[in-house]
């Protein structure tokens, strides 16, 4: 017998699930989005007069194991203070038990949203530098993202360009205490110093990532040995992904090398770092030869009179006019 | 690449081409291979005169009217010494000057990369 119809059944469903904000600073706006372990709300902060974007957790979690994974998230992203990164205001628990942490609410287009119309190449490769960049500051403090995809890219209104969901981050080496002295009182359980070996650790075989973009050792499992190759590997999938999404006009062989070379199924071949990566871009950017890219005579040729296009024309003008003259004084 | 040194490099290649052309002054093929050094030399002087110009007046029109009075000036001297033939060296002369004063004003010269 049913005493209640599907329909306020999966009302109360969604009500169920919506976060308890009682207690807190913050007041629910609407869901925003989903990620790996949790649902991201848009709330405002009462105190502050602001939006912010709420991450809570929305998965079962009987031993507590994501919720200090939620809030490991948090203190990884606390302490990465970049442009090119989210910045968290708040981490805490809920009434209802639920982890969760308050971050910057960034309006804007997903890397894998972006309109190949009306961005060209050029406009590509710049936001690319840009994801290189954070990710260099990142693998710098000693964190591996990870799972870097055009979809963990977010594109603000103002062109700003910020690396998203840092979730399966690894810490190659432990955060300063001062990071982990910051969180607020509510997460001190979360502290990397209370973590639990199996969630501070992900444990060898674990397959974490996303497939396309995951290097060939982490779609191994083979966690222990990750390095920032990996993460190097993903960015030559995602440089793969923004020029490939362009007409085949635009598809160059030094980009194509970039991208391979980042790609490489042997890690020593790829990038030593993503600031070298993000050079060989710049020099592409600058009409500059590639490392990843061997060229023959006939491109630096062609590369070169590119380049002194005005001398050689002037050269040129100058050869013309002084052979007028010379048949002016002949005549 | 600075100014002064595309000057130089361009006038340089420009007085090699403008010694060779003597070539087709049967007269004065014997003395061929002093014309091009000699040529060389002054297109080498006026390319660094008008470079260090152009790092210091950023003006098109100034530019080349300095090129112009430089080459015109070195190739009188060069005329003068021999006494004959000013207008087959001074109007080339002049030419080259134009050019430089031209190329070195459009010469766009990086202190950083042009990326941000």
């Amino acid at each position: 017998m049913n005493w209640l119809s599907d329909e306020v059944i999966s009302r109360l469903q969604a009500a169920s699930a919506l976060p308890d904000l009682s207690g807190t600073r913050y007041r629910l706006v609407k869901r925003a989005g989903s990620g790996g372990m949790g649902v991201v709300y848009l709330a405002e902060d009462t105190i502050l007069g602001r939006h912010v974007a709420l991450k809570v957790l929305d998965l079962p979690d009987t031993s507590g194991e994501l919720a200090v994974r939620l809030l490991r998230e948090a203190s990884i992203l606390a302490t990465l203070e970049h442009p090119g990164i989210v910045p968290v205001h708040d981490a805490g628990t809920l009434a209802d038990g639920r982890a969760f942490y308050a971050m910057k609410f960034v309006e804007g287009t997903r890397l894998d949203h972006l309109d190949a119309q009306k961005e060209t190449l050029f406009d590509r490769l710049r936001i690319f530098m840009r994801i290189c960049e954070t990710v260099s500051f990142a693998h710098a403090r000693g964190v591996l993202h990870r799972d870097l995809t055009p979809g963990n890219i977010m594109i603000g209104s103002f062109g700003e360009v910020l690396v998203m969901d840092w979730g399966v981050a690894k810490i190659l080496r432990s955060p300063s205490k001062r990071a982990v002295d910051s969180l607020p009182n509510q997460t001190t359980t979360a502290g990397n110093d209370a973590l639990p070996a199996a969630v501070s650790q992900t444990a060898y075989g674990t397959v974490l990532g996303t497939v396309g973009y995951m290097s060939p050792e982490q779609a191994r499992g083979e966690i222990d040995s990750l390095d920032l190759r990996s993460d190097i590997f993903s960015l030559g999938a995602i440089l793969q992904f923004l020029f490939t999404q362009l007409s085949s006009e635009t598809q160059s062989p030094p980009l194509s090398a970039i991208a391979k070379k980042a790609m490489s199924p042997d890690r020593a071949h790829r990038y030593e770092s993503c600031s070298a990566l993000g050079q060989d871009i710049g020099q592409y950017l600058d009409g500059l030869p590639v490392s990843a890219y061997p060229e023959t005579i006939f491109t630096k040729l062609s590369r070169w009179g590119s380049k002194y296009r005005v001398a050689i024309v002037l050269v040129l003008t100058y050869l013309l006019v002084r052979t007028l003259l010379l048949l002016g004084y002949r005549h | 690449m600075n100014k002064v040194v595309y000057g130089l490099i361009l006038g340089g290649v420009l007085g090699i081409f403008d010694g060779l052309t003597s070539w087709f002054t049967p007269e004065v093929r014997p003395q061929l291979l002093m014309i091009v050094v000699g040529s060389t030399i002054k297109g080498i002087l006026a390319g660094v005169l008008i470079g260090f110009f152009a790092r210091k007046v950023h003006s098109l029109a100034l530019g080349i009217l300095f090129g112009l009075g430089v080459g015109l000036l070195l190739a009188f001297f060069v005329a003068h010494m021999q006494g004959k033939y000013y207008r087959e060296i001074m109007l080339p002369g002049g030419l080259v000057g134009l050019i430089v004063g031209y190329a070195t004003q459009k010469h766009q010269q990086f202190s950083t990369p042009a990326r941000s």
